[in-house]
């Protein structure tokens, strides 16, 4: 997602460990970082989270919103998710409208979301073919140490599982309900690096990668969405071994999710 | 600024809906050193206005033709996230913003000793994580920090805070209802050390009087914040370098 | 004097703090106002013959002239290459500036992106320009081991008092190291024995401020760096 240049040494020494079997913060291939979550930090949000992913955070706030449905879709609500690589989050982010990393981001994140159903898109139609809830999802990369992939989807994820749609404050209901949630999509993303296979590569490791493949699997371990980067290849034996840690790692993610916020 | 409004803002004792005196401040949270990869950082939270501040630099300065021969610039991004305000905000700068970010650069690179770093470019990012008023005073308590932080020459740390007026009455540090209904408001910013001010804007409608009574509120509140910005820095220090007097 | 009993208290000061109101003059990191001192960055009062300063806590490398750096090759010019060395700015490598002959557009087949290299700091003039050479004894392009970076504010702890420090490393290690004034660290030897010496080296850089650190790095090397078959 830059343009950084990783010296040789730190190249050499990377491959070298991976060959190993270990990695330089000590981690085994198929171990991802530590996950830290805290929802319900934007007030001014209907759902919020921060989502730390080693020395990578990203936070991703909703907003639901009235408004009118799609012709082809008049029961349906809509979902709309934006991401954002600002300056502050790494040295190489230029400030300006979203480049082709950050589209590819928010579009690879939406389609997990989505392609699972996640949110109950009919249940939040308010008159038919007139009025529907419009749920925005837009991500903000505040630290950005490699996988934003996988940061974002968690803080998206999470975000919208602890969100209320605001029926008071648009004088359209008593109560505010929850927004109905019926799954939680959850992607992990693998690196190629020589021959080796690392899952939840950080900035160094995903700069001398060859190809990388984010998986989104759902509560069943279906597969609901997956997006291949990078311009080198993967093997059939390895997009294998990518799956079954998606399907693997996803449920951990996921039980370590209802840990933190139920 | 509308003016007028059937919401009384202050009650018969003095009291503001919040329950604040006319002369206090919102409750206010500093943190330095919170981002990785920024040089230096800070958060900061003035009532319910929760702000990060990043800064890069010094480092070669993009675009070129910004390049001064003989100090370096201060560039200033603020930016409002899309769920900080009640209605979304749509992404992207906006006139506000852009004039914000001009007014702030403007202040710390008062402060900064930019001699030292000819052709440089000394970035500054402002992120509103969430909005009720007074975010460019927030931004900009947040941004000096993170200055600092960053182990970057400065005169010294620069503090933000506004007055205003509300109920026909001087008030401290305005909150959304006090912004909305209110009559005025004066954001300002100082150098602590001498008392210069860097940063001052005023709408709204006021007598002479009632000006430089905002004006000294705001001052004095300004001498708290720094407090506040220096104990963050400090704290910083001794939770990242753990202080170990034994002897030799 | 009894230097144990003058140990000066290492004195927190941030900018805008007053280090001296008595007619000091103003040193590093330090500015004069209305006959007053005062400090200009986060860091440790600092009371030395040449005015009241402030010894920086962190900030960016301020590369001077006869400076020992480790540079990245970040881009190639047809006559030079560009070097990061962690400063603010750029610093070109000349092909007059290195030891071989270099044909003109025939620089990549000598160093490429990527490479690290052992530089000296040529000059830098008044307007920050900076130029870089490997002209020297002992420069050279580094191949292999480890690069470990630290704030460069932490680079005299790192060799400690006279070299204390950085022998204690070496010795105890029997690695190879090299100290770039800009916080740029190359270890070389054993890989296992490099690891622990970088933990070491962020170590130091975290504990800077502390007493003692050098007896703390001493057990930490012996505590945990992998025996020979023999004990020396």
């Amino acid at each position: 997602m830059s343009n950084e240049v990783i010296s040789e040494i730190k190249r050499d020494h990377i491959m070298n460990l991976l060959t190993k079997g270990t990695r330089t913060d000590g981690r085994g291939l198929s171990d991802i970082r530590e996950i830290q979550i805290v929802t319900d930090c934007i007030e001014s949000a209907d759902g919020s989270a921060r989502v730390k992913l080693g020395n990578t955070e990203v936070i991703a706030g909703i907003k639901i919103i009235p408004g009118s449905p799609f012709p082809d879709t008049p029961r349906s609500g809509v979902l709309t998710t934006g991401a954002e690589l600002i300056p502050m989050a790494h040295q190489s982010f230029e400030s300006g409208p979203p480049g082709e990393d950050a589209i590819e981001l928010a579009r690879v994140v939406d389609r997990g979301i989505r392609e699972s159903g996640m949110v109950d898109v009919d249940a939040l139609c308010i008159t038919e073919g007139e009025k529907v809830w419009m749920c925005f999802i837009d991500i903000y990369a505040l630290d950005y140490d490699g996988n934003l992939f996988d940061a974002s989807n968690l803080a998206a994820v999470c975000a919208l599982k602890t969100a209320t749609i605001p029926w008071v404050q648009y004088g359209l209901g008593e109560e505010d309900t929850p927004l109905p949630i019926t799954c939680m999509p959850i992607s992990v993303t693998s690196c190629k690096i020589g021959n080796a296979l690392i899952l939840d590569p950080n900035f160094d490791e995903e700069h001398i990668s060859s190809a990388r493949l984010t998986v989104t699997t759902d509560d069943q371990g279906n597969f609901r969405a997956m997006q291949k980067g990078g311009k080198g290849s993967i093997t059939v034996d390895d997009l294998n071994d990518c799956l079954d840690a998606a399907v693997e790692k996803g449920k951990e993610i996921r039980e370590k999710i209802a840990q933190i916020i139920g | 600024m509308s003016g007028h409004t059937d919401m009384i803002l202050v009650d018969e004792n003095g009291m503001r809906i919040d329950g604040r005196t006319a002369t206090e401040h919102r409750p206010i949270k500093i943190e330095a050193g919170v981002l990785k990869n920024a040089d230096g950082s800070a958060y900061v939270e003035i009532g319910k206005n929760k702000v990060l501040a990043a800064v890069y630099g010094p480092r070669e300065c993009h675009p070129r033709h910004l390049q001064n021969p003989t100090k370096a610039i201060v560039q200033c991004k603020y930016n409002m996230q899309a769920f900080s305000v009640s209605d979304r905000k749509r992404p992207g700068t906006d006139r506000r913003s852009i004039e914000i970010s001009k007014i702030t650069a403007e202040a710390l690179e008062n402060v900064v000793l930019t001699e030292l770093y000819p052709r440089a470019s000394i970035d500054v990012y402002i992120e509103i994580l969430q909005a009720n008023a007074g975010t460019r005073c927030a931004g900009l308590t947040a941004a000096s920090v993170a200055l600092a932080d960053a182990g970057i020459p400065m005169r010294d740390i620069v503090p933000a805070i506004a007055a205003g007026k509300a109920d026909g009455q001087v008030l401290l540090d305005l909150n959304k209802e006090e912004d909305n209904y209110g009559q005025a408001d004066v954001p300002i910013a100082i150098v602590p050390s001498t008392d210069e001010i860097v940063l001052l804007q005023m709408d709204g409608n006021m007598t002479r009087e009632e000006f430089d009574r905002a004006i000294s509120m705001a001052m004095n509140a300004c001498h708290e914040v720094y407090d506040l910005q220096k104990d963050a820095l400090k704290r910083r220090y001794s939770t990242t370098k753990k202080e170990d007097d034994a002897d030799e | 004097m009894d230097r144990r009993n003058a140990k000066p208290k290492r004195e927190l000061v941030l900018p805008g703090d007053v280090l001296d109101e008595d007619g000091a003059k103003a040193g590093d990191y330090a500015y004069a106002r209305e006959g007053k001192v005062y400090a200009a960055v986060l860091g440790i009062k600092n009371v030395s013959p040449l005015g009241v300063g402030v010894i920086p806590l962190w900030g960016q490398y301020m590369p001077s002239a006869g400076d020992l750096v480790i540079g990245i090759i970040n881009d190639i010019g047809s006559s030079n290459w560009m070097v990061d060395i962690k400063a603010p700015y750029p610093a070109p490598l000349h092909v007059n500036e290195v030891p071989w002959k270099v044909e003109f557009g025939d620089t990549s087949r000598f160093l490429n992106i990527g490479n690290v290299v052992l530089l000296k700091v040529l000059s830098v003039d008044e307007s920050k320009k900076i130029q870089v050479t490997m002209n020297d004894s002992g420069l050279r392009r580094l191949e292999g081991g480890m690069l470990v970076e630290i704030a460069h504010s932490k680079v005299s702890r790192v060799i400690g008092k006279s070299g204390s420090m950085i022998q204690l490393l070496k010795g105890l290690s029997d690695c190879r190291i090299t100290v770039g004034q800009n916080g740029r660290i190359w270890i070389d030897g054993d890989e296992d024995r490099a690891a622990v010496v970088a933990e070491a080296i962020k170590m130091i850089e975290e504990n800077a401020q502390s007493s003692d650190l050098t007896n703390r790095i001493k057990d930490f090397l012996e505590a945990r760096l992998p025996a020979y078959d023999e004990e020396e």
